[in-house]
């Protein structure tokens, strides 16, 4: 039957796509308004032009581990493969994010604080973010075992994720020399316009390569739970009178 | 009870197994001695950074005994064994967590004189230092001990630990330095109390959360 799964599975083939190219125009508009319409900052000049890129990775790579914390918590205590699927995806591509975060940053902090990197709260919580994620991608692996890939993966997720709300509020908590967060009302609309532009092109870029990558992961996962293939002379030996 | 008796199997192994432990101090020993050669015969500086050192040796040496930590369950099956036995898994894990705690602090404890002579890092506040020791390496053995549940039954198990393992306890490692570095040094400012807050609080939540999720770590 052409049941509601395969239009359901028709549908779901093209979102990937049409969130890549909303990304893309979202980006472009963004990039180019950052780029030349936005005054430069008064303090920093034409290099704080990064944070039309860097702020919107910054919020996507946090979005996408606290994805994969919630994918966790549901897998432990719901369970469904596609879950499984997901968290792998949104820490893949949240690896992804957090190591483009640490780059734009150190592409930033060189002319700004004259340093590529420095020992800074925000800086630091952020590394140990990206390695402990890493390092779950690692532990998935060096498991053959599908389940228990799935049941250690969502346990160090969950305890990973300790470190993303201590990202989140280490400029606040402690005296860093990184910048605060700004909202909209401490920020002119030629500023907030093209990194809202940004932070949705990101958010939609991600999400589109979390689907992509969910679903080779699932197809993974499928070929791995499928019942071993039978032996060539046990299938010759079947087929005469074998209901095969 | 359950706990009292899981805890008293692991200390008996742990004591049977004695030699292990003076090999890891040796090694812990051997690594403060190498952290020397690294900044060089400057003793000032040594005594500036033993606090990081002695934190390190032991980190390092923890990745040796908690590697071998589940070794002994998952030959001949044991873990299964001990599963089916009428008892709370977290008893188990809590019974190993806090044996693993135990022989971290004495491995604490036994490199402190090392660092002592060796970067001439002395204080007066002893019972301050074992204080620090023993939360900081509080937090080292809880997820350590769950990790390490994960790692000796996958494979690479001596390269997953630490991967796993390091950028976890980095802010436990953080405070634990900065605490035991303002025993040495001094602490003009009044500091201790803030680290000590920050160790205290990353306990509590790995003790409480690796045990929540050790029952689904070891079923199967």
């Amino acid at each position: 039957m052409p049941t509601d799964e395969s239009k359901h599975r028709a549908g779901s083939r093209w979102t990937p796509a049409v969130l890549l190219a909303v990304a893309v125009i979202l980006l472009a508009i963004g990039s180019w308004y950052g780029l030349f319409v936005a005054p430069p900052e008064h303090y920093m000049g034409e290099v704080q032009r990064i944070m039309y890129v860097h702020v919107p990775t910054a919020w996507s790579a946090m979005l996408l581990f606290t994805f994969a914390f919630g994918c966790a918590l549901v897998y432990l205590f719901r369970g469904g493969w596609s879950w499984d699927s997901r968290m792998e995806g949104a820490i893949e591509v949240g690896v992804v994010y957090a190591a483009l975060l640490c780059i734009q940053g150190a592409i930033w902090a060189k002319p700004t604080w004259g340093v590529w990197w420095d020992w800074d709260p925000r800086l630091t919580t952020t590394a140990v973010m990206l390695f402990a994620f890493l390092g779950i991608l690692a532990l998935r692996r060096f498991v053959d075992d599908p389940v228990k890939r799935a049941v250690w993966s969502s346990v160090a997720t969950i305890i990973a994720y300790v470190d993303v709300p201590i990202v989140y509020f280490s400029v606040k908590w402690w005296n860093s020399l990184h910048q605060q967060q700004s909202s909209p009302s401490t920020v002119s609309e030629a500023f907030y316009l093209p990194l809202r532009l940004n932070a949705f092109g990101m958010l939609f870029l991600a999400i589109a390569l979390v689907l992509l990558r969910a679903r080779l992961s699932a197809l993974r996962l499928r070929s791995e739970l499928a019942p071993p293939l039978p032996e060539p002379g046990a299938m010759l030996a079947a087929t005469p009178g074998g209901s095969e | 009870m359950q706990l009292v008796s899981a805890l008293r199997k692991e200390v008996l192994l742990q004591w049977r197994s004695r030699a292990q432990f003076f090999g890891v101090l040796i090694f812990g020993a051997t690594a403060l001695l190498l952290f020397s050669f690294a900044i060089g015969p400057d003793s000032s500086a040594l005594r500036l950074h033993s606090a990081g050192f002695l934190w390190l040796a032991l980190l390092l040496s923890s990745t040796l005994t908690l590697a071998d930590s589940f070794q002994l369950e998952m030959e001949q099956r044991a873990l299964e064994g001990l599963l089916l036995l009428p008892a709370d898994e977290r008893s188990l894990y809590y019974g190993k967590a806090i044996a693993n705690w135990l022989q971290l602090s004495a491995l604490g404890l036994g490199l402190v004189p090392v660092m002592v002579v060796l970067y001439d890092a002395g204080t007066d506040r002893i019972a301050e230092l074992v204080v620090v020791i023993l939360i900081g390496t509080a937090g080292l053995s809880a997820p350590g001990t769950l990790y390490s549940a994960i790692a000796t039954q996958a494979r690479a198990r001596q390269t997953l630990l630490p991967l796993l393992l390091f950028p976890l306890v980095v802010p436990v490692l953080l405070a634990s330095v900065k605490a035991t570095s303002l025993l040495i040094l001094g602490d003009p400012m009044g500091q201790m109390r803030s680290w000590i807050v920050l160790l205290l609080a990353f306990d509590a939540i790995y003790w409480s959360l690796c045990g929540l999720l050790f029952g689904r770590v070891v079923e199967d």
